[in-house]
């Protein structure tokens, strides 16, 4: 049984998780893709938080979005500085309580720090897998997270958790293994992309292909990376990420030096902030893998069976939903949150649904957000009592004195 | 112990019914409705923290302003909807009622009822918009916009061809009391009216 990742380090934030070490699952037996093509062995590289219970009922997944991964919380030294990316709800005391829960939180395939992915070791051609690596849907994703939940002996997730193209995910296990999710949580997600969110991908993805340095993929055998192109990526995408208010509050007009200058420097606070954003993407991400997750937010669409008909799409769903969107974000709007909602209702689904005021845009489902954190807490907290889970050292406790009862 | 229209309405509701609560507030009506006779169903609120209680109680519950309709709701999709004192905060009561019997057959509908005696005393006789139990806002910041009667309700329904299943009064001193059976328009604080398309 794995135990939880977590050590305590003397001078950690209140509600942190701690020190966290990620572990790497290796899995033998050939995953069939949607693509047609067969990824004949992989690796998962994922972290956990909390403990396990006696019948492991208390596991909790956590969905990644773009250019998300496994470190979702807590630290991975105690000189780290800067926490997992969903640090605000998960840990104790947080909406996804690890004294309670025992999360997973995963690299999906096609990912960049450390499953494998475009920057793996092709077995089959002796070189890095690049451009080559097959393209992977969040159907494929769930079908390798639910062999990592095997290989982790859990029959059935408590919950199952995520924001952005991570909801998406949420939304697909609830259709593919649903006697596999007691709970289903989707954040700022949208049941399939519109034209605008297509067309902002592809101007991402050109901007990385047109990229000289791109070479078809094959950057690394040139020893180099299409930076400008993944730069450009970044920019676009976080500012579909960000609301008007909140750039317009955050930067205005501000300009970094008292006059202009009349020239295309940077002048302007804004352009700063781009510039910087897209430079620190650029080097820590890989552009194959971003080209492949955009594809993977394009491809998911699961009324395309069904002639459009979420609603039958999601016929096979079984657990209480919670969906959650935010007013000011525009890539995955409220509307986009409710059309899944109404295709919930219509198929007669367990769903509630709160639209939490915010400035942030999109990326406020990574933030902590009062509203926010109560009806995730509330929602969290309701399962964790259907599920009968107590706090896993409270649990322990009782069981003890239960047994030095019992004990003459 | 629930709110007394809430009892009423309980009642009301036949086993395993698919209803709809608008203005669910808490939820407390529709878990005990699940709990005890298997119905099943959603509640719409605004309130933030009328929603964050039916999450903690595992009720459905859409955050959804009435106002915006229920056209994502289909025709006869429920047996049941229920709206408690929200009838007369809408922008337009008349097209809700519409709505409601468009989505179910039978509506239960309760509201505060301003040929009260007391609202009568404060306005006929003090000359000030009445303020009571069912009626705590002042003039300006009510959230209750369009006031009426039983007697108002009652021709409404007669406009549309509504049939009344039942009426009741609700809350007050004078709940089941015989003056408010006798004159529910004089004697009755909340009205309760369940109504059915012809």
């Amino acid at each position: 049984m794995p135990d939880s990742d977590t050590l305590a380090f003397a001078d950690r934030p209140a509600g942190s998780v701690g020190v966290v070490t990620p572990h790497v699952a290796r899995f033998d037996t050939p995953l069939a893709l949607a693509c047609g093509k067969v990824l004949p062995a992989y690796e998962l590289i994922y972290e956990t938080y909390g403990t396990l219970n006696a019948d492991r009922s208390n596991a909790v997944l956590i969905c990644h979005a773009l250019s998300g991964h496994h470190h979702a919380a807590g630290y991975h030294s105690e000189e780290d500085r800067k926490p997992g990316w969903w640090d605000a709800h998960i840990g104790p005391g947080k909406a996804i309580d690890t004294n309670r829960f025992f999360v997973v939180s995963l690299n999906n395939l096609g990912g960049c720090h450390g499953s494998t992915g475009p920057v793996s070791h092709n077995p089959d051609t002796g070189r890095q897998w690049g451009p080559e690596f097959p393209m992977v849907t969040v159907s494929d994703w769930v079908a390798s997270q639910a062999r990592l939940a095997d290989h982790l002996g859990i029959e059935r997730w408590a919950a199952a958790v995520g924001g952005s193209l991570g909801g998406m995910q949420v939304m697909q296990w609830t259709m593919t293994y649903p006697e596999r999710v007691a709970n289903a949580v989707v954040i700022a997600a949208t049941p399939r992309l519109s034209a605008q969110n297509i067309a902002f991908n592809e101007v991402a993805r050109q901007a990385i292909r047109s990229d000289p340095e791109f070479f078809d993929g094959w950057y690394a055998e040139h020893d180099t990376v299409p930076k400008r192109g993944l730069k450009l990526a970044r920019m676009v995408g976080h500012i579909t990420y960000l609301s008007e208010d909140a750039m317009g509050s955050k930067f205005g007009r501000d300009l970094r030096s008292d006059d202009l200058n009349f020239g295309f420097d940077v002048e302007f606070q804004v352009e700063s902030y781009l510039r910087y954003q897209g430079d620190t993407f650029s080097t820590a991400f890989d552009a194959n893998t971003y080209l492949l997750m955009t594809k993977a937010l394009d491809y998911f669409d699961p009324s395309a069976t069904q002639g459009g008909d979420l609603a039958k799409a999601l016929a096979p769903a079984q657990c209480p939903f919670l969906i959650v969107s935010f007013t000011t974000d525009w890539r995955f709007p409220p509307s986009r949150s409710r059309e899944l909602v109404d295709a919930l209702i219509r198929a007669g689904k367990a769903v509630s649904y709160a639209n939490i005021d915010s400035p942030h845009g999109h990326d406020a489902f990574l933030l902590s957000e009062p509203r926010y954190d109560a009806i995730f807490s509330a929602f969290m907290n309701r399962a964790a009592g259907e599920l009968n889970l107590a706090e896993v050292g409270k649990d322990e406790a009782s069981e003890d004195a239960t047994s030095s009862e019992e004990t003459p | 112990m629930m709110r007394a229209d809430l009892e009423l309405i309980y009642d009301w509701v036949p086993e395993g019914a698919h209803v709809l609560d608008l203005a669910c507030g808490d939820g407390e009506l529709l878990e005990t409705l699940a709990n005890n006779k298997g119905v099943t169903g959603y509640g719409l609120e605004i309130d933030h923290d009328g929603i964050n209680a039916c999450v903690a109680r595992g009720v459905s519950v859409i955050e959804h302003n009435l106002d915006d309709g229920l056209s994502s709701f289909c025709d006869n999709s429920y047996d049941q909807v229920i709206m408690t004192q929200a009838l007369q905060a809408l922008r337009r009561p008349d097209k809700m009622l519409d709505e409601m019997l468009r989505v179910a057959e039978e509506g239960i509908i309760t509201f505060p009822n301003f040929a009260y005696w007391r609202h009568r005393v404060h306005l006929g006789l003090r000359g000030y918009m009445p303020v009571s139990k069912s009626l705590p806002h002042a003039w300006y910041d009510t959230p209750n916009i369009h006031l009426s009667t039983f007697n108002d309700f009652e021709h409404l329904c007669r406009e549309k061809g509504l049939m009344i299943v039942d009426r009741a009064v609700g809350v007050g001193d004078h709940q089941g009391h015989w003056k408010s059976r006798l004159w529910p328009n004089l004697f009755g604080e909340i009205a309760i009216f369940r109504v059915r398309r012809r």
